[in-house]
């Protein structure tokens, strides 16, 4: 048996299909298509839960997304744990794990339920007013605790180990919300031919149908004829159906965000599915056809568990098969709760008695309810309720005041009446307009978009299906659908509900200082609303923050209209003129799982690796991430750390010969024929007189005059060049270099080409490097005379082309060589193999960095930073003076770009050549100023130079040139370190060794 | 996420494929080097920032790469038209009233 409130021939379930779960511990046993609350209730659990701040026992308010108190943790294992999941969505499996939470020690006997006494100190405001003083508090004191008291469920403390899918889709029509509306929309819109996709939150199609038994259509009941069309869309190839699915934002331009849950209704999921998946489909036009929120009523003690939506105890009846109570009471300001009454009534379920706050209603279902025996008392209200953890009387009485009547029960169902679902409307930027039927409903569209049915506003099956089959048919013309054969659904019986009321019932007002809730998650009471106006909150947006009112994970889905037309009340303006809040996505609480998909880990961001990695790997390279590079930082051999190997590297390189992976260089053709003209206008120096076969170190500016990148440039023809950019500057030198091209200059004729990934480049730096290139070259002569310094041959190398460059960045004799990316590592190891007979090494980027700092080579965005001048940098020498035009030519001569005093990169050695400053520190000159000092600059690089026998930087100083030989200071934290002002070449002034 | 229509590729593509590049019709002085202070300074640093209608340069990155102009209104984030680079700044736009 799956639990005792379960009513043999109610429901849709099969009672032998059992599912075995656990609740705090406890076993029970449900059926599967149960939700968790189904379940539970069907073994006539009602407390699952404690409220937020008050620590209230808490029950089931509703039977779906609503759901502001059944909120659970549900763990799978140590990892899969998920707090505040809604009860009454969680489908169950066999197997399934809940706890209770914000509850201690236990759920009936709660410790901080001493919050409910204390509650005058709780009341609306309470954390902006009682928690200011002293300051201090607030972070180490007050917030902790709050948040520990005060709180939801407990967040994981592992990594997720589920995996999510995310997919695009496009349609014609997307249809959101599958109850009988939705259904009729996307129905039309199907049979025209057009792409339709609909999607509802819930596992079953069918929406109100689940739990209206008076509706009939075509000739069958609502709920069997919405899964006979389920059936027909999912045969159709135009159609996608997709179940257990929420829109949750509605974004520019009809793009919405949807979240399938794939697999938490199974009980062993297994790998090869993800959790859910993340939807984000384009539709040409969009029809909400989202229904409506029931309402609760608003009275003294309304959130007793046991107390509930009328709709959901008739859902829990008529879906589950699930009783709520054996003698339940029914407290209504409209027709839908008589429904509910009525279902139970017949079911065999004692109705004690239906209280509507309405003198003499009238109309089909109340006549029923009358003929079925269920006594009505009309005109009175339920003023309050008794028990503790669960309802066990309600006390009634004229609304107007009079004698008071207790009744005994065990379940009250409310209905104050119901709130259109303009949520995703309202996300449409669509704005809502107060109706005469005192509710909100879509007013001015800002999206192709229609609402249909309840969302709209509009009352019963019958018009709300024609409405919606209209929407659903011209939604698809728009979207270009064919016009064809009308099969309208024809309705046959109907259940039309009037209209309800907003804001505190009788007992419940001004006068009272009763707990009446409004908003169930965020503990806010009538009494805190009306607080809120006494304290001079005006706007509903005021109130809001002021109390908390519907900013709960819920976002006041049964809460906002009650708060808002108490506050109306209370500053006697018309609901319209107090405002209501703006709805944001996402509509339910969406996981971060769903939303960063597959983006996390090792695929958070690509990883960039050059043709020559696995050899670096392979010979024990120490990576860095450079951008999204993988750079071989240095080589240790057994027994080295960083320090020794890029020590003996550094050394290598200037005895012998180092191999280095230089393929991250950035890489762009500039061909055609007015390719040197172009060149003249992007980079500082002349290009003209450049001749074929020679280099050129060019430097790149901004057209406000400062460095943005720089590199070597060749001259493979007259009409093509070969261009390095810096590692980093890849991508955005290409984008401006096409950004000058197309806007700027588009006259000229030249086509630009990124190379970057289609050539490997090595270089090799040294002494021996020519020995070790040339046994491996053809058609390339290598001696000086034929290929001096800053050249470029092209040739082949090992029988592949090359690119040959003879340059150099660490001031040795060096060449780098440009092989096509698939042989760069083949080319490697053949020059490797060479190298080993003259004992050269691998070098990685420190050594790299290391050896150019020791001659004083910049590196942009290292040594600059987008405030550097060539003139700072002391690259004045490579702007061409007598050009007319480049980059930045402007931007040099502002006037604080040439005024003295700028800061410009020299050299700085410490007094004690031990010591190696830290890259950042800043410069003073006189260290025993008072503190805070002046600055006059900063080290850009610093390193040990076993090269030198000393440590060696750069810094940019306040006129650093002029200071050579001064003594300047690096204050530390724990000493002051003395430096002497130098140029910025360290090894080799004169140069010697370029052809060394 | 935005649709932006390419006048190049004649279709309207996912934001995602964009590059956003300032604001547009601010040509670069043919004599630069010659211009005055004030006029480098309009020509470099001072943009309009408008509420409401921009025009605005665009760049169809992941997509073929061409640079092209927009019309947006910044208070909605509606585009009201693209058009491609060096054509004129357009007079009427559609929709848009005044
Ligand atoms: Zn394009």
């Amino acid at each position: 048996m799956s639990g005792a409130f379960r009513i043999s021939n109610a429901g849709r379930l099969t009672p032998a299909r059992t599912a075995r779960f656990t609740f705090d511990g406890k076993a029970y046993t449900g059926v599967e298509g149960d939700t968790l609350a189904s379940a539970l209730l069907a073994n006539g659990v009602h407390l699952v839960g404690r409220s937020f701040k008050y620590h209230r026992p808490r029950g089931f308010l509703s039977a779906g997304a609503e759901e502001p108190n059944a909120l659970v943790e549900i763990a799978r294992d140590s990892a899969r744990k998920t707090p505040n999941v809604r009860a009454t969505v969680q489908e169950l499996y066999d197997g399934l794990s809940a706890k209770s939470q914000n509850r201690w020690p236990s759920l009936s006997f709660d410790v901080g339920a001493v919050n409910d006494v204390a509650s005058p100190f709780f009341s609306a405001g309470f954390y902006y007013k009682t928690f200011m003083w002293p300051k201090s508090a607030w972070k180490n004191l007050y917030e902790p605790n709050i948040r520990s008291a005060a709180g939801l469920g407990v967040a994981p403390d592992q990594p997720d180990p589920d995996h999510y899918s995310s997919r695009f889709a496009h349609c014609d029509v997307l249809v959101l919300g599958g109850g009988a509306a939705g259904l009729a929309a996307a129905l039309a819109a199907a049979e025209t031919g057009v792409r339709v996709i609909i999607a509802d939150e819930q596992a079953e199609f069918g929406g109100a149908l689940r739990f209206e038994s008076g509706a009939r259509i075509e000739g069958q009941g609502g709920w069997a004829w919405a899964q006979g069309i389920v059936a027909q869309l999912k045969a159709m190839g135009n159609v996608r159906v997709l179940s257990r699915t929420t829109a949750f934002g509605y974004y520019a331009q009809n793009f919405v965000g949807l979240v399938e849950r794939v697999s938490e209704h199974l009980a062993d999921p297994g790998h090869d599915v993800p959790r859910e998946r993340l939807w984000q489909v384009r539709a040409k036009r969009v029809v909400l056809a989202t229904g409506a929120i029931e309402r609760h009523m608003v009275f003294a003690d309304n959130d007793r568990p046991g107390v509930m939506l009328a709709s959901a105890a008739r859902t829990y009846l008529n879906h589950y098969g699930v009783a709520v109570g054996r003698n339940v009471g029914v407290y209504t300001a409209n027709d839908s709760a008589y429904g509910a009454a009525i279902d139970l009534k017949k079911a065999g379920v004692n109705v004690a008695a239906i209280v509507d706050l309405r003198d003499n209603p009238s109309g089909t279902l109340i006549d029923q309810a009358r003929a079925a025996g269920i006594e009505i008392h009309d005109g009175r209200a339920v003023t309050r309720v008794g028990g503790k953890l669960r309802v066990s009387s309600m006390t009634v009485q004229p609304k107007n005041g009079g004698g008071e009547r207790t009744i005994a029960i065990d379940a009250l169902l409310m209905s104050a009446g119901w709130t259109p679902s303009v949520h995703l409307f309202s996300q449409s930027r669509g704005k809502v307009a107060f109706n005469e039927d005192k509710r909100f409903v879509p007013g001015t569209y800002a999206q192709d978009c229609v609402s249909v049915g309840a969302c709209n506003g509009t009352d019963g099956l019958a018009a709300s299906m024609d409405e919606a089959y209209a929407a659903g048919t011209k939604a698809a013309k728009e979207a270009g659908g064919k016009a064809t054969k009308v099969s309208k659904p024809k309705v046959d019986a109907d259940e039309i509900w009037s209209r309800g009321m907003l804001g505190s019932a009788p007992g419940a007002g001004p006068d009272t200082t009763v707990k009446a809730f409004v908003d169930f998650q965020n503990d806010v009471t009538a009494k805190d609303i009306r607080q809120a106006v006494r304290e001079g909150m005006r706007s509903i947006e005021h109130v809001k923050r002021f109390t908390t009112n519907g900013m709960a994970t819920d976002q006041g889905k049964t809460s906002n209209m009650h708060g808002l037309a108490i506050a109306a009340d209370m500053l006697s303006k018309p609901i319209p003129e107090v405002g209501l809040t703006t709805f944001r996505a996402p509509y339910t609480p969406v996981t971060f799982g769903a939303i960063i998909s597959h983006a996390r880990g090792p695929l958070f961001d690509p990883t960039r690796r050059t043709p020559m990695h696995g050899w670096a790997e392979k010979h024990g390279a120490v990576f860095e991430d450079v951008g999204q590079w993988k750079r071989a930082w240095y080589f240790p051999r057994a027994g080295e750390d960083m320090h020794a190997a890029v020590n003996r590297e550094c050394v290598t390189v200037r005895k012998t010969a180092g191999l280095f992976d230089a393929s991250t260089l950035g890489k762009i053709e500039v061909v055609g024929p007015d390719a040197a003209k172009f060149m003249e206008l992007l980079y500082t120096n002349p290009w003209e007189k450049l001749e074929a076969g020679r280099c050129r170190y060019g430097i790149m500016l901004r057209e406000d005059g400062f460095i943005y990148d720089d590199g070597v440039v060749g001259r493979l023809a007259a009409d093509r060049f070969h261009v390095t950019t810096t590692t980093g500057g890849a991508a955005r030198v290409m984008n401006h270099m096409e950004d000058y091209l197309q806007t700027e200059f588009p006259h000229l004729n030249v086509w630009l080409t990124s190379i970057s990934e289609q050539w490997a480049v090595i270089a090799v730096q040294g002494p021996k490097s020519r020995d070790i290139i040339a046994p491996l070259v053809e058609g390339i002569d290598m001696s000086d005379e034929a290929m001096p310094h800053m050249s470029v041959r092209e040739g082949k190398i090992c029988g592949v082309p090359t690119r040959l460059f003879r340059m150099s960045f660490t001031g040795d004799r060096g060449f780098e060589v440009n092989v096509p990316a698939d042989y760069g590592q083949a080319v490697w190891e053949a020059l490797w193999a060479e190298g080993q007979k003259h004992g050269a090494a691998a070098y990685g980027t420190e050594a790299m960095h290391v050896l150019r700092a020791e001659k004083g080579y910049i590196i942009v965005g290292q040594d600059t930073d987008g405030t550097v001048t060539p003139n700072d940098a002391g690259l004045d020498w490579a702007v061409g003076k007598k050009k007319a035009d480049f980059v930045g030519i402007r931007g040099l001569t502002r006037l604080d770009l040439v005024a003295k005093g700028r800061k410009q990169l020299v050299g700085l050695r410490t007094k004690d050549p031990r010591v190696v400053l830290e890259e950042g520190a800043q410069v003073v000159d006189n260290p025993n100023q008072p503190i805070p000092m002046k600055m006059i600059g900063h080290v850009t690089s610093s390193y040990w130079s076993e090269n030198c026998g000393r440590s060696i930087a750069l810094a940019l100083i306040a006129g650093g040139r002029d200071r050579a030989g001064e003594t300047l200071y690096v204050p530390m934290p724990d000493k002051v370190i003395e430096v002497e002002v130098t140029g910025m070449v360290f090894f080799d002034e004169k140069g010697e060794r370029l052809n060394g | 996420m935005l649709l932006i229509r390419c006048p190049y590729c004649e279709e309207e593509r996912p934001e995602l494929e964009f590059r956003n590049a300032g604001e547009a019709h601010i040509a670069r002085p043919t004599d630069i080097a010659a211009i005055s202070d004030d006029d480098f300074e309009k020509f470099f640093f001072i943009r309009q920032n408008p509420k409401g209608i921009i025009y605005e340069r665009w760049r169809h990155l992941h997509g073929c790469a061409r640079f092209f102009n927009a019309v947006r209104d910044t208070v909605s984030d509606k585009f009201v038209m693209t058009y491609k680079a060096g054509e004129p700044k357009p007079s009427k736009l559609p929709g848009v009233s005044k």
